[in-house]
């Protein structure tokens, strides 16, 4: 019975609840003794937090047998990505500077899943400060891929994304600025969403790339990432860059499924060189499936993609240069050397140099070249306007067609090491993703298969207008049901990382 | 243009990181490679592109003015490196005489 609940999904899992069938306190005890039971392989989980989480689910008990009605998710377990503060868990975002940290207040998405009845497990590994493709940034040790683990979960959301995939938890939110969401989703075999910019609030999460950071749901099904999406977005007054706009009603796009008399544009810049075999063949597949469904395709050239990462290594890091600035040792976390002999600065620039990591002492000092004087015009100007035509890029596509499509990554899941040390090998793991977080329009990751030379996830990646999120839940949830029916079975029944 | 060990220096006094000598010269070699790769945008014709800073945009974004309460002094201070008097307690920050 146990085991069964881990595997079921959060629709199903909210519905038994609902139903009676079921208590709350049953599925966070099954989900907890999965933890116990893989986290020691996986190490998805930077800190569990069992009691708080049993807690939250004899509230849901509680609330159902006084008769309340319960929402779409209430008593549905959940693996929050460190980054968002919870004022009852520590909040490290991956980093020595912050071990140990607990933060005085709770970030807007986590009010927001307390007051739905989502349980919150515990909070999940991440590359340091968000910066990162495999979770090998993270300061507390890498998280493994549930299909293989030898590899790479993917990052910097890739402890969600291995506990989604290892059925530690039905659910899972990560945070995307160059990919973050989807690139873990693709590569665990699950479903990862970037919502459109501005819609899900950033009150709480601790601050990477401001114009570009933008929390999002990873989840088994695509119908479950939508619900998580519905749960989690709205404007929030906290935040001045959120949309006060309605929520696109992603829900029912997912229920809907079908792609009959839509326009799906492929973009050819990102189907040619430096893509793995397995990887085109299967997106290729899941082109053709489309087509076979009743969508129209066509080629629809982004020619300025191509610049799109150079633009966001200049953008990303001049932003977190300034973000983290934050980090002076003074208020909260880590302080190094005061003796009574050196001055703040000096125990600032010791602390800072011990507490951060390698990649994200990279990623200042890159945005502290970009900015200083006599550089500024020719990198971060210069990026902006690329973003710019990234933008325009992307309005012209969508006049032809209701969504684009491609790979969401270049390979699939790498082996825990190859990368580590050649940060632009690292970087283009985010190759194909990163257009969206510079335009700041949504884009889902959904399984395609398994590459035939590793036998590892690929993701198709489906981009769509700024605010017209469902349109690719629609699209995500038909290719999901099609590859499903033809399988007859859900592709992570295929993951034997942990068999 | 290569960039030079003194510059890469610099960057790290600017960045307010101590780094040792060893981690000054991997970082260079890094940043060489990582800064001719993003000079790509400079190949990019952007002549008269405006620049954008921020993808969804939005001007003079306001909220009510409600009074909510704050955080209390023990709250906040609780995760702080030190505290003396109900304050931070900070290094010096100024130079000695």
């Amino acid at each position: 019975m146990d085991t069964e609940l881990t595997r079921l999904t959060a629709a199903e899992i909210a519905a038994a609840i609902r139903g009676g069938e079921v208590s709350a306190a049953q599925v966070t005890g099954a989900h907890l003794a999965r933890i116990e039971a893989v986290e020691p392989r996986v190490r998805a989980f930077l800190h569990v937090a069992a009691d708080q989480a049993r807690a939250a689910a004899a509230a849901v008990d509680q609330r159902r047998a006084a008769g309340d009605q319960l929402g779409p998710l209430a008593g549905v377990p959940l693996a929050l990505k460190d980054v968002f503060t919870t004022i009852d868990m520590p909040t490290t975002c991956g980093s020595a500077i912050l071990d140990g940290w607990c933060p005085p207040y709770d970030a807007t998405i986590t009010r927001r899943l307390r007051d739905a009845g989502v349980v919150i497990l515990g909070k999940t590994n991440m590359d340091e400060f968000a910066m990162g493709s495999s979770t090998e940034n993270s300061a507390f040790g890498p998280s493994h891929n549930p299909w293989d683990l030898g590899r790479v979960p993917g990052g910097s959301s890739g402890g969600s994304a291995a506990a989604v995939a290892a059925y530690e938890a039905p659910l899972g939110i990560g945070t995307d600025t160059g990919g973050s969401i989807r690139q873990p989703g693709a590569v665990c075999g699950v479903v990862g969403v970037k919502p459109t910019y501005g819609g899900n609030s950033r009150y709480g999460v601790v601050a990477f790339a401001s114009s570009l950071d933008t929390p999002g749901p990873l989840a088994r099904t695509v119908l479950d990432a939508a619900l998580l999406h519905e749960v989690m977005s709205g404007h929030d007054p906290c935040d001045a860059t959120s949309v006060d706009a309605p929520v696109p009603p992603v829900v029912a796009a997912a229920r809907q499924a079908d792609v009959s008399g839509m326009t799906i544009g492929v973009v050819p810049e990102f189907t040619g060189d430096g893509v793995q075999a397995g990887v085109l063949a299967r997106f290729t597949e899941a082109v053709e499936l489309l087509e076979s469904l009743g969508a129209k395709v066509t080629e629809v050239s982004c020619p300025h993609f191509s610049y799109a990462l150079p633009a966001y290594y200049l953008i990303a890091p001049s932003e977190a240069s300034s973000n983290l600035a934050r980090f002076d040792a003074m208020r909260y976390g880590l302080r190094v050397g005061d003796d009574g002999t050196r001055s703040a600065e000096e125990v600032m620039a010791l602390t800072r140099a011990r507490g951060f990591g390698a990649e994200v002492k990279r990623r200042i000092m890159l945005g502290t070249y970009a900015l200083s004087s006599g550089y500024y015009d020719a990198y971060y100007g210069k990026a902006q306007q690329v973003r710019t035509l990234v933008i325009r890029d992307f309005e012209a596509a969508f006049e032809r067609v209701d969504v684009l499509v491609s790979p969401t990554t270049p390979t699939t899941a790498f082996p825990l090491g190859e990368r580590v040390d050649d940060p632009m090998a690292m970087y283009l793991a985010d190759l194909f993703t990163i257009p969206s977080d510079l335009a700041g329009n949504a884009a889902l990751s959904v399984p395609c298969g398994l590459a035939p030379e590793d036998g590892l996830p690929v993701g198709l990646q489906i981009m769509a207008p700024v605010l017209a999120d469902d349109r690719m839940y629609r699209v995500g949830a038909a290719v999901e049901a099609a590859l499903d029916a033809r399988r007859g079975y859900p592709l992570l029944n295929d993951a034997k990382g942990l068999a | 243009m290569p960039i030079a060990r003194d510059d890469v220096a610099h960057l790290a006094r600017l960045s307010r990181l101590a780094l040792a000598e060893d981690e000054l010269d991997h970082l260079a070699a890094q940043l060489d490679v990582i800064i001719a790769a993003v000079a790509r945008v400079q190949e990019v014709a952007a002549d008269g592109i405006p620049p954008t800073s921020h993808a969804v945009p939005l001007v003079n974004v306001f909220r009510e003015d409600t009074l909510v309460p704050c955080l209390d002094a023990e709250t906040v201070l609780s995760q702080a490196p030190a505290v003396e008097q109900q304050r931070f307690r900070v290094p010096r920050i100024l130079a000695e005489e």
